[in-house]
């Protein structure tokens, strides 16, 4: 496709003037800015569920590549037999790292359960031995084996089973949002079509036919018009984005309990995408502007 | 493309025009030369604007062949057409303005389509609005001139570019006997210094005042052809 690069610089260029032949009223400046402001606002909400579908996911599957030992055996030998199961952790192949919980961390997985105050080193807690696994994975039953005769007490706690339908979850969810998105940018290029067309057939007599009268090419005007719909759709985005992220800031924050519900807002530079609405919104008002404008052209002498 | 010296401005070759089923106009020949002078007189629905938009490239003929600076209208490109219009200025019996703009922005509109220098624009406007009485009015919109101004107006805009030809669809209709003398004054200068003109109109009063001042031809549309109207003026 032939790219008139001239229509872009005229577009960014400063010429405030250029689109002033194209009458400043009417409802479809109202239609074009509403729609903009609204799809932006639903962009913004789209993003940060893509987004937060996607650290969901990260987490989940990070997660699945964390088993627990718990080793449960008289207090009095605890330290030996933590310290054996440690060995054949380490003699595992597929066990990249393998440590022993402390107290406090103990004490903060069962906080949820018994409160704050819980004396951990008081109670019949079994130890809890964090064992990380490599990208290939060990062998579940032949450790499972191998722990049954050697350290009947210990128990191996594997996650994947029920993190993996939330690591796929997490990331459907992540796909519908873009799809959202995408879905969002096509109908906001949509109506903004039908609204060109509806300008461009209002102002066919009154305005299209003096540029054509006065030696105006197709170029010119159909960047007035484009100029025109371009900022405001532009003008709209930006205000439905501003507005769409207030609200993302609202939502409750993400927490260590965090599930997909409480962890919506934008984290670190996650917070910058949602400034690429109103340029992409732009661009679509631009592409769907033209080929409105070139369509009804066509037909003009 | 459109630039340096020509023969004829505009040519019309056996030109036809038919609309929905009907010949509007048949086996109209012309040729308008550099610096000639024309008034095309007929009735009412004679076809004096088909004519006048056949001679500007507004419509196409159906029959015959119409060139506007020796190039066919038929092998024109839009982008083409829109470039031999600024050669060619026209107004319009019901000269059409953007309601929206001020006088002095639709009087330069010309200027601005063809991305002329800014500065030497507003020199051109001020000294066009005053040529034609209007420098007092370059604030108003278009809704609130009056007949006269607007055809003043509508001439100044045909001007701006410093075209070769005006074509110009019955310009003192909504005006008194004295403004119509004023803006056939406007002409006839534009004829001196070189322009060629067409007026189309059918108020033979002005054809007779213009006597005095210019040597014109005198065509007329009558039963769909052109026709000279008696000896020339």
């Amino acid at each position: 496709m032939k790219v008139d690069l001239s229509i872009i610089t005229s577009l960014l260029s400063v010429d405030a003037g250029a689109d002033r032949v194209v009458p400043p009223t009417g409802f479809t400046a109202r239609l074009t800015l509403f729609t903009a402001g609204a799809m932006a606002f639903l962009a913004v909400f789209a993003l940060a569920l893509s987004l937060a579908s996607g650290r969901r996911r990260q987490l989940a599957g990070r997660a699945c590549r964390i088993s627990h030992l718990a080793d449960l055996c008289p207090a009095a030998q605890m330290a030996a037999q933590t310290e054996r199961a440690l060995k054949i952790l380490s003699e595992t192949p597929g066990v990249s790292e393998a440590r022993a919980l402390d107290p406090d961390e103990q004490r903060a997985l069962l906080e949820p359960w018994f409160g704050p105050d819980l004396p951990v080193e008081s109670l019949p807690v079994p130890q809890l031995i964090e064992v990380r696994e490599t990208g290939a994975g060990y062998d579940r039953d032949g450790l499972r084996l191998r722990l049954q005769a050697e350290l009947p007490g210990a128990v191996l706690d594997d996650h994947t089973r029920w993190r993996k339908p939330l690591v796929q979850a997490a990331g459907r969810l992540k796909f519908l949002g873009w799809m959202a998105i995408l879905l969002i940018f096509g109908a906001m290029g949509a109506m903004i079509t039908l609204a060109a067309n509806a300008a461009l057939a209002a102002n066919s007599q009154a305005v299209i036919q003096v540029l054509r009268l006065v030696g105006a090419t197709d170029a010119y005007i159909a960047r007035a018009f484009v100029r025109r719909f371009t900022l405001r759709a532009a003008s709209g985005a930006t205000i439905g984005m501003l507005v769409g992220l207030v609200a993302v800031l609202l939502l409750p924050s993400a927490n260590a309990e965090a599930n997909i519900l409480t962890g919506l807002r934008f984290q670190g530079l996650h917070w910058l995408w949602p400034l690429l609405v109103p340029v992409l919104a732009a661009i679509v008002a631009f592409a769907a502007t033209r080929w409105a404008a070139l369509r009804v052209l066509e037909g003009l002498r | 493309m459109f630039s340096g010296a020509v023969r004829s401005v505009i040519e019309l070759d056996e030109v036809a025009y038919s609309y929905g089923g009907g010949e509007l106009l048949t086996d109209i020949s012309l040729r308008l030369a550099p610096g000639s002078f024309h008034f095309l007189t007929g009735p009412s629905g004679a076809g004096k604007t088909t004519f006048l938009k056949l001679c500007y490239g507004a419509l196409v003929p159906t029959g015959g062949q119409a060139r506007l600076f020796n190039r066919d209208v038929r092998s024109l490109s839009r982008d083409e057409v829109a470039y031999a219009r600024r050669r060619i200025g026209v107004v319009h019996q019901d000269c059409q303005f953007l309601d929206h703009l001020s006088l002095a922005e639709n009087i330069s509109l010309p200027l601005a389509v063809t991305g002329q220098d800014k500065l030497a624009a507003q020199s051109n406007l001020k000294e066009l609005m005053t040529w034609v009485g209007l420098s007092a009015r370059a604030g108003a919109l278009p809704p609130e001139l009056s007949g006269g101004e607007r055809q003043r107006a509508a001439l100044a805009r045909a001007l701006i570019l410093s075209p070769d030809v005006i074509l110009a669809d019955e310009p003192t209709g909504n005006v008194d006997w004295e403004m119509s003398q004023r803006l056939l004054q406007l002409l006839v200068e534009l004829n001196k210094m070189g322009k060629t003109i067409m007026i189309a109109t059918h108020d033979l009063s002005l054809i007779r005042a213009a006597k005095s001042h210019v040597q014109a031809r005198v065509l007329r549309i009558s039963g769909r052809k052109l026709q000279l109207a008696g000896a020339d003026l």
